[in-house]
């Protein structure tokens, strides 16, 4: 519809400085996102100056009807891929009016790790590698799979081309894009080893920042896929069988575990991590037991094992680590639909600032 | 989708320095490309300037599951025609963590032949005549043939045009322009025998780069028929029986060849090459029996013979260079599903080393 793009895309720079703002929070289950928009006076770049906002939490499971006002606060300012021009988008957490955080407000904790000074002092850097599946929307089967079938078994899809290989990668190109634009920092992408699955890296990011970018880089990836027509999963197991679930494998580094020495505080960081296995599992994602089961490329879910360039084990440390003597290691246990909030905290919370007594 | 295509089309160099670069190699099976892509801060022209990458060689048949990293070393870059701007495809090949060549790398070796002082002192020159068969997704019978059926035999589809004639020279075009923009030396290309058969030529590329170019080519074209919802093949005989098969003819001279005298020269290297016939026809493609039968323009798969102006025959010499007494020769022989790292690097060792 060529009159619907040309509305779609005015620069309206040219006529206003007015801009739009989309402000972005995290609804009731813990994995809806929510977004509306308002128009702004002009372009703003610091979430510090970005007014409060409030939306109707009786409509998203957050807050009963007699009393339904929740409070956004913006947190982290991205360049809209879609409005371009000075729109932008708020990544936003949710309060009470009183000022305290809304029960699903997981950002509000997060943010108190990472800013305690045992924390700031380690600099924590992350690397989140989201896994997501495609799917056919009204059928809810993956794209590009015969409907009522199978495709061929896992082998010729992980970084596959061809028609009869790779589904939606221009889902995931635009993605990659949209997301550069954005100022998000995201450093790769690839096809993953089940038939339309596919997987984007968001990092290195530090302290509450990884959160934010993972985040706002799920709202684009579903904004984009809303236009192509199809679906997005987060779920970690989306078809049971032979196929490959979805993770969230989170890369995890501290200035000492980058420094001379590094890698004993990683060997140390790691013990602390088998220590607090059950509890860590308990955060890393709802319907993770359909995905570790030991096969494929998991750790069981009731086991700890890490290794290096151990691909079947809980916690993977690079062969470039275990030669240079420092470096980062891979917490492969957390599901796609973890939140990068709880993830990435508990992992400094636990390595940082917990004590084995 | 409008709105797709403009983020697809997104100019990123007003908006940031960094750019897409897509790490290419050869899986396990020695045919299948992958590939997948990293950010880097700024825009880079030498290969020696990017990082070495690794991934997963489990998941593609090249590594065992509890010691999985393979690592790619980049070799050879060229511009990325579908991200645009200052985004680039690399070309890699792969190696163990311990720096030893993976078995199904056969760039390393070529290279080897490449840079010994008696092949570099010949400046090897190939062209590359890569035949491929484009195939209907779901059915894998080729394009624009009728389904449960087949087309009026061979005849009018050599060069032709025309929807009762040429099918798919969207793709065929797409990827001519692809890769000039990429930087691949192309040299031409055409609507085969077989109806939905089509060809491409890359050359003259000296040494390892002929190599590099026809990979990089492939990649590119598998990419635009993946956009197009088609499956492209390099099988050497899609179709049994009255149909033409797919081969990758070599083109190939060295100075000595170019030069005055240079006919005795070739003369003395086709001999040489019908010694090790047998060695080479083991390494020219998978399922090449298929497809050297004598018939459809190709010697049989156990006879070497030469010939001026035979396409019958396992090596052709054109008029020209008969008449010039200087030029190349054309090896017939290769199946569309060679590596070209294999067949340039041994018709240079063949007719130079040994």
């Amino acid at each position: 519809m060529a009159l619907l793009s040309d509305l779609i895309n005015l620069n309206l720079t040219a006529s206003t400085p007015k801009i739009i703002a989309e402000y972005i929070w995290i609804g009731g289950s813990g994995m809806d996102l929510r977004s509306k928009a308002r128009t702004l006076a002009g372009p703003v770049d610091d979430p510090k100056k970005l007014p409060k906002w409030n939306f109707d939490g009786s409509s998203t499971g957050q807050a009963p009807g007699e009393d339904s006002e929740v409070i956004l606060y913006p947190q982290a300012i991205f360049k809209d891929p879609f409005r371009r021009g000075n729109n932008i988008l708020v990544m936003c957490d949710a309060y009470t009016p009183a000022g305290e955080p809304i029960p699903t407000n997981k950002r509000c904790a997060a943010a108190k790790i990472f800013s305690n000074p045992e924390v700031e002092k380690e600099v924590p850097w992350y690397g989140i590698e989201q896994e997501y599946t495609l799917l056919q929307r009204n059928t809810n089967w993956p794209l590009g799979w015969p409907l009522g079938g199978f495709p061929g078994p896992q082998g010729p899809y992980y970084c596959g081309i061809g028609a009869d290989k790779a589904f939606g990668r221009d889902i995931v190109d635009a993605h990659y894009k949209a997301c550069l634009y954005a100022g998000i920092n995201i450093s790769g992408i690839n096809g993953e080893v089940m038939p339309g699955q596919w997987e984007f890296q968001v990092g290195p990011a530090v302290g509450i920042s990884a959160g934010d970018e993972l985040w706002v880089a799920r709202y684009i990836l579903e904004r984009i896929t809303e236009i192509a027509g199809v679906v997005v999963s987060f779920d970690p197991k989306p078809i049971p069988g032979d196929w490959n679930g979805a993770g969230a494998h989170t890369n995890y580094s501290t200035k000492s575990m980058r420094e001379e020495g590094g890698y004993e505080v990683i060997k140390k960081a790691i013990e602390k991590m088998g220590l607090r296995h059950k509890e860590h599992i308990a955060a890393y994602g709802d319907g993770n037991e359909r995905r570790l089961t030991g096969r494929h490329e998991t750790a069981d879910i009731n086991t700890f094992i890490w290794g290096v360039a151990n691909r079947g084990a809980s916690i993977r440390v690079g062969r470039d680590t275990e030669k240079e003597g420092k470096g980062y290691f891979e917490d492969r246990r957390p599901s796609s639909n973890m939140d990068p909030y709880v993830v990435t905290s508990m992992i400094a919370e636990t390595t940082i600032l917990w004590n084995k007594a």
